[in-house]
């Protein structure tokens, strides 16, 4: 990315951060503490996480299969199939349906699927109405926008946007003013419409072969009324929609509407299975009961769309996109998503975390490429997919893909390639931004910046140097670069001539693996973690040691970072093998020992490593579950502390552990409950990136800068979390928690 | 029904906003008498010793009855304790007209129809859906050896709700208000 590109994106960020951000913010921000609140009533949550899962493995699995039996189930039942192979394939079957019915106006309820083949475009051109009957679809309709969210398309708009904009489209005898008058006027409105309709076309969430049954997950009824209302239904789905039985629709069902909206469930979850009994109605009929009406001339094709899909299944990464139930989970739990919403981040279709698989998929990469930056890969969204996508991994992936093609930064003048030589490795090809190779380089950076320091760091803050680095590298001038420490915590550790503890004389022997900010500026926490680990008996060692490859992972350099992990992992098993545990005192490292590497390593070795591998304040909390004292360690004599925890710590479940070590310590500790800081990593020193970074880490300085939290001291895990606090609560310093524990501090 | 999943029936729909009142076979009438907003319509319902006959709502009704309507009265094919949640079939008789058109929908239900829980609800759906399949099958691809709902069912929870329009409004394209009788075996 240019810096000229650079600024264009930051002002587009910028626009939409004014314009809708406080509606996106409230509503997803809304969705998703439905969401937490609603799972939590679920007894078996990650039992029905599992069985979905395995349900949607298997059928994508034995899709073509599943297609043929659709296929028959539906004809069975006096319908008929369509396999699309593309867009223009399906709209030119759907027009044929509506030409052949003679239909002026069609009715549609909401349906991903159906914006993702333009359907509505096709059909205008060709002399139909087409009306969308759900409201959020509608104002978009009468706005003429695209849909923000892939569950509340308006999510954008607001009560008073909405009413201003119909005021001003419908000619209405008094101004329509509150939700109310808004929804009575559309639903009027809508019925008309519907009554109208020829035809009604409809999504489907899921569809079942063995009886062609589809399940339709509604709230406002529209979907109903459209299948009711009209007698030709045409459904459009993609193939991945297909499941074997109506019976596997059950964990769908508990876990799709408390995923999306929060709600336990929807008003409606209808299970058609069409063409429908029910009776035609018009309402003009006064003779006819309705018993007597009939439905013999309703008509039904389920039109399968495949648009990419297949191509998808063959692609060992981009499969798990497949299983997406298109919940958006992942929009609501993402930092991001939160503060700017879909029309920033997402596609020509899709939006939110899985919308990069499946904008890669159904588009290509360069659509894909045009907000998978915005994924930070805080692991947020992960535990929340109800199917257990691994999401962050598919969005490395994309970028690792943008990277290699022409879709990614290539174009980009090679006149300051020399800036960065040496940066790159081998096995990364030329396309990798400056920007991406500088970030995903970092330990080269780090290690010249230590032996540099300080002039290093005196260099770095110079005024024209941080010109130089907004211009060419895309470092946001307006955030403050890490300080090199001149003395490494490994070169700390040899002078002071290793641990104070024997491994004779110790129960446990731990290698505290030194992070690249652990090592080279966070070198304090470092000494930390060490003093408290030996204050229980530990004795530790610091060895030498590659990163973790969580750099080059985030920018998406995939094969840097299995080089990484291929130098990190024989050391570190050496030591497990051994009998040591491995201590990690910076999240991220030990999220990707954890989950990472089991996409960089062999199984068996990932397994090794992650069942050998702590969270610093696991391990402490570990040691006191075995016997160790508290009393060993700092005191905290009711010191009131604010901590926030780390996005991936979170996603791993340590965060409780800090908490009961702080508690135990006698420390009163307040925890953070926003999903992210809104730093992750190197995202926020991206010029381009850093006004949205500090609009989501506003959250965050709400709560600590509160009166029950504005006096108490600043701990936070992550060193991204760190540098982000500081800068959002100027001049309150933040430390590591294990800081608060050194029993030399 | 046990004693415990009526009650957590009564407590899912009372979180819901969603009204109830329980009646015996004799007390039926008064009870859908109170229930109702008139003019109301409804299809006949299918349990033993009842009948929308002798009350005022028009069992049956034309297009152009249901859509003057303020309340629609339909049976329940069965219901979800823990979710409060009424199985609707849509049927040859109008069973999905009559429960979604009008702004007040009264679901009937048969005590005993009252099931735990989700599984449990599936374990009933997929059975009818497999018998109409099987009918289906016999009379040559038709459902006319079914129950003649097409194995279409409607998990109703709560009245229809949008929140759109930048509130939560009820009543968006069906009912605005949802009410149940629980018919009490004898």
């Amino acid at each position: 990315m240019s810096s000229k590109s650079r600024d264009a994106k930051a002002a587009e960020i910028r626009r939409l951060l004014a314009e809708e951000g406080a509606s996106v913010a409230e509503n997803t921000r809304g969705f998703n503490e439905g969401r937490y609140e609603s799972v939590a009533r679920l007894d078996d949550y990650d039992e029905l996480k599992a069985e979905a899962r395995a349900i949607k493995e298997d059928a994508i699995e034995r899709l073509p299969e599943l297609i043929e039996e659709v296929r028959e189930s539906v004809e069975a039942n006096g319908g008929t199939v369509y396999l699309a192979d593309d867009a223009a394939d399906a709209n030119q079957y759907i027009a044929e349906v509506v030409k052949d019915r003679d239909a002026d106006t069609v009715v549609k309820s909401k349906s991903m699927t159906s914006e993702e083949i333009a359907v509505n475009d096709h059909l205008e051109a060709r002399g139909t109405e087409v009306w969308e009957t759900d409201l959020g679809e509608f104002v978009l309709q009468v706005a003429d926008e695209a849909p923000s969210h892939i569950v509340a398309p308006a999510i954008h708009k607001s009560r008073e946007g909405i009413a201003e904009l119909f005021n001003a489209h419908f000619d209405v005898a008094e101004p329509l003013e509150t939700a109310e008058e808004l929804t009575q006027f559309a639903r009027e409105y809508l019925g008309e419409r519907i009554e109208e309709a020829e035809v009604g076309m409809t999504g489907a969430n899921f569809v079942a072969a063995e009886s062609g049954t589809m399940a339709l997950v509604t709230s406002e009824g529209n979907a109903r009324k459209t299948i009711q209302a009209t007698d030709t239904q045409v459904a459009v789905a993609g193939v991945e929609k297909l499941i074997p039985t109506v019976s596997d629709l059950q964990p769908f069902v508990e876990l799709i509407g408390r995923s999306g909206t929060g709600q336990d469930i929807t008003s409606y979850v209808s299970l058609f299975t069409p063409p429908v009994e029910s009776p035609t109605v018009d309402f003009a009929d006064d003779e006819t009961p309705l018993s007597e009406v009939g439905s013999d001339d309703r008509e039904f094709h389920l039109v399968l769309i495949d648009n990419g899909r297949t191509a998808m299944r063959e692609d060992d990464q981009l499969r798990e996109t497949l299983y997406c139930i298109r919940c958006s989970a992942c929009a609501n739990s993402c930092a991001n998503f939160q503060s700017v919403g879909g029309h920033a981040f997402g596609g020509e279709t899709y939006s939110g975390g899985i919308a990069t698989g499946w904008e890669a998929g159904v588009e290509g990469l360069d659509t894909a490429a045009e907000f998978n930056d915005l994924c930070t890969g805080c692991s947020r969204c992960v535990n929340q997919c109800p199917v257990n996508i691994d999401i962050p991994w598919i969005n490395t992936v994309v970028r690792d893909r943008i990277n290699r093609g022409d879709g990614g930064a290539g174009g980009e003048s090679a006149e300051f390639d020399w800036l960065v030589e040496g940066l790159t490795p081998d096995e990364e090809p030329g396309g990798v931004s400056l920007q991406k190779r500088f970030f995903g380089n970092f330990e080269t950076v780090a290690k010249v910046g230590s032996a540099l320091a300080p002039a290093s760091n005196w260099l770095a803050d110079r005024a024209p140097s941080r010109w130089a680095m907004e211009r060419i590298l895309g470092i946001d001038r307006r955030r403050e670069l890490p300080a090199f420490e001149s003395q490494t915590l490994v070169e700390w550790f040899e002078a002071r001539g290793g641990s104070r503890i024997a491994p004779t004389a110790a129960d446990r022997e731990a290698v505290l693996y030194p992070d690249l900010y652990t090592n080279h500026v966070q070198v304090k926490r470092g000494k930390a973690a060490i003093r408290v680990l030996e204050a229980l008996g530990v004795s530790v060692r610091v060895p030498e040691m590659a990163s973790s490859g969580r750099a080059p992972l985030s920018q998406g350099m995939i094969a840097t970072a299995e080089r990484h992990a291929e130098e990190v992992a024989p050391p570190l098993l050496d030591h497990i093998e051994a009998g040591r545990d491995v201590v990690v005192v910076e999240p991220s490292d030990l999220a990707m020992f954890e989950r990472e590497y089991g996409k960089l390593l062999d199984g068996e070795r990932h397994r090794a490593l992650a069942d050998g591998s702590y969270e610093v304040l696991e391990y402490v909390y570990g040691l006191l579950e075995h016997g160790e004292e508290v009393e060993s360690l700092a005191a905290g004599e009711g010191e009131a502390v604010a901590y926030h925890s780390h996005c991936q710590q979170r996603t791993l479940d340590l965060e409780p552990y800090t908490t009961a070590v702080l508690d135990a310590a006698d420390y009163d500790v307040i925890t953070s409950d926003v999903e992210c800081c809104g730093m992750a990593g190197s995202f926020g020193y991206k010029a381009e990136y850093y006004d949205l970074s500090m609009d989501v880490g506003e959250q965050l300085r709400d709560q600590f800068t509160a009166p029950e939290t504005s006096d108490r001291t600043v701990v936070a895990s992550g060193t991204s979390c760190l540098e982000q606090l500081d800068s959002l609560l100027l001049g309150r310093e933040s430390r590591h928690p294990v800081e608060l524990l050194d029993p030399k501090q | 029904m046990s004693a415990d999943v009526a009650e957590e029936f009564a407590a899912s729909l009372r979180d819901l906003g969603v009204s109830w009142s329980r009646t015996t076979r004799e007390g039926f009438e008064e009870t859908v008498a109170d229930a109702v907003e008139p003019p109301a319509v409804g299809t006949e319902l299918p349990f033993e010793g009842v009948s929308l006959a002798e009350t005022d709502v028009t069992a049956d009704p034309t297009p152009a009855r249901l859509d003057a309507a303020t309340t629609g009265v339909t049976a329940a094919a069965f219901a979800i304790a823990d979710y409060g949640s009424v199985v609707l079939r849509p049927d040859e008789s109008g069973t999905e007209p009559v429960s979604l058109y009008p702004e007040r929908h009264v679901a009937v239900l048969a005590a005993s129809d009252l099931v735990a829980d989700m599984p449990a609800a599936f374990d009933r759906l997929a059975e009818a859906v497999e018998r109409e399949r099987g009918g289906g099958a016999e009379s040559g691809g038709g459902t006319e050896g079914g129950d003649g709902t097409g194995g279409d069912a409607i998990i109703a929870t709560r009245p229809s709700a949008t929140a759109d329009m930048g509130a939560l409004v009820t009543g968006a394209h069906g009912p605005k208000t949802v009410h149940v009788i629980v018919l009490e075996d004898e």
